[in-house]
């Protein structure tokens, strides 16, 4: 339990990193060519009306002071009107977030399941054919776009042979496994080839460790040995690896979702991009940009588990 | 690095001879596109839509008449371009400051280590389309979110070489023989320090045209009529069901060339002694 | 202690291994023999590169993957041939009849395991005990090796150990099968002096108590001189010399054996000067024809260079690998 005190200090080291995005995401909208009020308000507000506006929401005090206020604004939770739906953003973004986190988690879960076994196989068999064939997949597969795999699977399981839905997210658990699946599965085959090769790789240098020789020598069978002394051993920079991916697939949902029309957060942000619903845009990118920050976190804490010397 | 004679150089593994030859087609197939490509990749013809693979149209037609197998030779140019210019950009600024940080150290190593702890926590992916958001879209913004957020490896992987190079016996020489440090980081560190750096930039390059064609394929990047390979694959989806060509041979033309830098940058790897 | 007239518990004969190096086939070990009793402590004694640890790990099979070959020879041990065993007949044997100890036990040991699992997953697949019994007999077993605190120590990580708690750890894990022949590749070379004798006491206490037999690995003669019963000197992939330890120490026949004992600071008071022997010992892909010590010999002949000596037995228990047995 010690181990994990470096929980308790993490928070101050992410108050940079909060800042630091919270700046960047207000900055992007200060950018925005053209005069936001006038774009919220319509083409026939009156100069008068537009004044009014801008002093109720304090756009006509100077930048600094408007930064301080979007930060008092955001930890009250205030994050603003999205100009497409009329609501508060903050209720647009929080419908279409399970949608997303159900979706990472599966793509996941899905991709885990895939890579792990084959890099195991491949590493038993080493220099079979199993090897050869799960390298040439992992080779090859590094350099398949998500989209396209997406896709592929679509014509393949969707519209020839009609086993899956095209889009949408179902009501059900049983029905979002079953819509998510080819969007999880694109994920999966999309995520596995760096896996594979990463964790083949640690396995295999693990092999000619000296406490490898020891366990032999003391009549550990093969199986015994990379199940439970190689494996755990090698699996620490595969497991930093992931953290470090799924950081990648939580920006690229934004890619999923649109292929697959998942009505997330992903798809919610092209969508505001294309509508210029700028407090949308805003918001999502804090949200992802949190997630980010959240799953190193969880990468430092199944570290600290999985390793009994580190230290944080 | 001295040369390598020609004896040296044919003792480098298969591996980054096929995918140095690999990319060296890609190049010429860009360079060349106006006399590989048969037709014309924005000119249509409406009585030839959605054709399948004939001795025509190798690669079958899209659903305005054009030709597949010229837009894909040409979008060739740009994904190839995607890959290089923006692996060119980060490598270029984060070897700069990877460097200085790694030599000079103390308050802006500090810094630089604060500031590297803050990117890497961004959202690459969203944090471009939020840019694209603001710019508009085309290769611009693409290019200016990669030079914001991209560098941050090659500095680290320059700044750690560094740290190692500086207490290296030539520079301490150079340093009591009075050398002033741009020079020394110049001539001497930074050639020494950079060997990881290219073996990273090749696999980096596949992350860029999967990035860039990503960006497309949601019409956030480079958009139509223009042949870009993702572009040419979002076009596609809408006919999945009818024409399966117009998706299929784009995704396979990123997955080759894609391919080519991965297999290059593992030879690489193992040319000179790096991991990947 | 003198040898048991009993049938020995392993007998090694003519045991030859190669390496298949990029430059050619390597004769790491040629025609080793020595017999071992039951409870018998012997030392194989050598410079590194004399072939010690090899023929050690090719009795268990254990030469590193792939690379190393028995090209010949026979080990006996309790009445099957270990050299021509599969893998499968090698895992019956490791650690339940014959245990291993290496030299760096913080390498040797499973970072991310606790010592106890580690002992007890040795215990379980021995004697097919559950979790729970598994990690008492543990306790025992360090309890055993002398481990201070065993009860909270066997949740220990090597990382938290020292150094002389982490070979007394490996030396319960290769005791948990309950060999009978112990081999230990220099396991005290890595330690500190004085926890190099508590270590050696437990060896020698462990073949007193349980009637251990045990292969000692070294390249120290004091240490050999403290606890051996047996010796054997090693020099280019052969035995020169074996016999009773005190009687070979004090009166080396073999002029190699003779060298090591004159080149000992301070053991053997005839000598006023250390005399070191000169030259280096052969690389073994560069063995000379004849005898390999010939060259640094001071009382070679120009039979020595004919043909490799055998070991032959010259009284008393005695074994010389040298056409001058008889010199003094």
């Amino acid at each position: 339990m010690e181990r994990f005190r470096f929980l308790l200090f993490r928070p101050l080291q992410l108050i940079p990193v909060l800042f630091g995005i919270s700046l960047v995401s207000f900055v992007l909208v200060q950018s925005i060519p053209g005069d936001p009020v006038k774009i919220l308000l319509g083409p026939r507000a009156t100069p008068e009306v537009v004044a009014a506006t801008k002093a109720k929401f304090g756009l006509d005090q100077p930048i600094h002071v408007q930064y301080a206020r979007f930060l008092v604004n955001l930890t009250e939770g205030e994050f603003g009107r999205s100009l497409l739906y009329k609501v508060q953003v903050f209720e647009v973004v929080t419908a279409r977030l399970p949608a997303t986190v159900f979706l990472v988690v599966y793509g996941v879960v899905f991709a885990v399941a895939v890579a792990f076994p084959l890099a195991i196989v491949a590493a038993w068999w080493r220099g079979g054919w199993p090897d050869h064939a799960i390298r040439v997949f992992s080779t090859f597969g590094l350099g398949l776009p998500v989209f396209w795999l997406g896709i592929m699977l679509m014509i393949l399981l969707s519209v020839e042979l009609d086993l899956f839905p095209v889009s949408g997210y179902g009501e059900t658990f049983i029905e979002r496994l079953h819509h998510l699946f080819l969007p999880a599965l694109s994920i999966a085959l999309a995520l596995s080839p760096i896996l594979i090769r990463n964790l083949r790789a640690g396995l295999i240098a693990e092999q000619s460790a000296d406490y490898v020789t020891a366990a032999r020598a003391r009549g550990l069978g093969r199986r015994a040995i990379l199940l439970r002394h190689i494996l755990p051993n090698a699996i620490l920079p595969t497991v930093q690896l992931l953290g470090v991916n799924v950081g990648w697939l939580i920006g690229g949902t934004v890619v999923i979702e649109s292929v697959f029309a998942v009505p997330g957060l992903g798809q919610l942000m092209v969508s505001s991009i294309f509508a210029r619903d700028y407090m949308v845009v805003q918001l999502v990118t804090l949200v992802f940009a949190v997630a980010i920050v959240a799953t190193n976190l969880l990468v430092d804490v199944a570290t600290v588990a999985l390793d009994p010397r580190i230290d944080l | 690095m001295s040369g390598a004679s020609l004896a040296e150089v044919a003792r480098l593994p298969r591996l980054a001879i096929v995918g140095g030859a690999m990319i060296l087609a890609w190049i010429m197939v860009a360079l060349l596109a106006p006399w590989f490509a048969p037709f014309d990749p924005i000119e249509q013809d409406l009585t030839r839509t959605l054709l399948p693979p004939n001795l025509q149209h190798w690669l079958g037609t899209d659903n305005y008449g054009r030709d597949v197998l010229s837009r894909l030779i040409w979008g060739a140019r740009l994904d190839l371009q995607m890959g290089l210019v923006a692996v060119a950009i980060t490598f270029s600024i984060g070897t700069v400051i990877g460097a200085i940080a790694g030599y000079v150290g103390g308050f802006l190593d500090t810094l630089l280590m604060r500031l590297l702890d803050v990117t890497i926590s961004f959202p690459f992916f969203v944090l471009m389309i939020a840019i694209i958001s603001v710019l508009g879209s085309g290769l611009a913004g693409f290019y200016i979110a990669v030079a914001l957020v991209g560098w941050v490896s090659y500095a680290r992987i320059v700044r750690a070489r560094t740290l190692v190079l500086r207490q290296s016996d030539f520079v301490l020489a150079a340093r009591s023989l009075g050398f002033r440090p741009a020079r020394i980081l110049l001539r001497h560190i930074v050639p020494n320090a950079i060997a990881p750096a290219v073996v990273f930039s090749m696999s980096d390059a596949v992350l860029y045209i999967l990035l860039g064609s990503s960006l497309s394929y949601l019409g956030l990047g480079v958009e139509p009529p223009t042949a870009e390979w993702g572009v040419m694959i979002a076009e596609g989806q809408t006919y999945i069901a009818t024409a399966w060509w117009m998706t299929t041979f784009p995704g396979f033309a990123i997955a080759l060339l894609a391919l080519a830098f991965s297999l290059f940058a593992d030879g690489l790897a193992e040319v000179l002694g790096t991991s990947t | 202690m003198s040898a048991a007239t009993s049938a020995p518990l392993l007998a090694v004969r003519d045991l030859a291994v190669s390496f298949h190096t990029p430059y050619g086939v390597v004769r790491a070990v040629d025609g080793v023999g020595f017999d071992l009793a039951p409870g018998e402590f012997m030392g194989l004694v050598g410079e590194s590169g004399s072939g010690k640890t090899v023929t050690c790990r090719a009795m268990l099979g254990l030469l590193p993957n792939g690379r190393g070959r028995v090209d010949g020879g026979t080990a006996l041990f309790e009445g099957v041939d270990l050299l021509r065993m599969d893998d499968e007949g090698l895992r019956r044997v490791r650690g339940r009849r014959i245990g291993m100890v290496f030299q760096n036990p913080t390498s040797h040991l499973d970072p991310v395991m606790s010592i106890g699992e580690q002992i007890g997953e040795v215990v379980r697949l021995h004697h097919g005990l559950a979790a729970g019994a598994a990690r008492v007999r543990a306790v025992e077993l360090l309890r055993g090796v002398r481990m201070p605190d065993p009860e909270t120590r066997i949740d220990s990580y090597a990382h938290q150990l020292s150094g002389g708690m982490r070979q007394r750890a490996m030396i319960a894990m290769a005791l948990a099968g309950g060999p009978a022949l112990l081999v230990a590749d220099e396991p005290t070379t890595a330690l500190d002096v004085t926890v190099q004798a508590q270590i050696l006491r437990l060896l020698l206490d462990l073949r007193d108590s349980q009637g251990l037999a045990i292969v000692l690995v070294t390249h120290d003669l004091g240490i050999v001189l403290e606890t051996c019963n047996t010796v054997a000197v090693m020099y280019a992939g052969r035995i020169v010399e074996r016999g009773p330890a005190a009687t070979v120490l004090a009166a080396p026949r073999h002029p190699y054996t003779i060298g090591l004992l004159g080149s000992r600071p301070g053991a053997f008071p005839r000598r006023e000067r250390l005399a070191a022997i000169p030259g280096q010992p052969p690389g073994p892909g560069a063995l000379p024809t004849g005898c390999a010590f010939a060259p640094r010999c001071g009382h070679a002949e120009a039979r020595c260079a004919a043909a490799a000596p055998t070991l032959r037995a010259v009284g008393d228990g005695r074994w010389v690998a040298c056409v001058r047995e008889g010199w003094s």
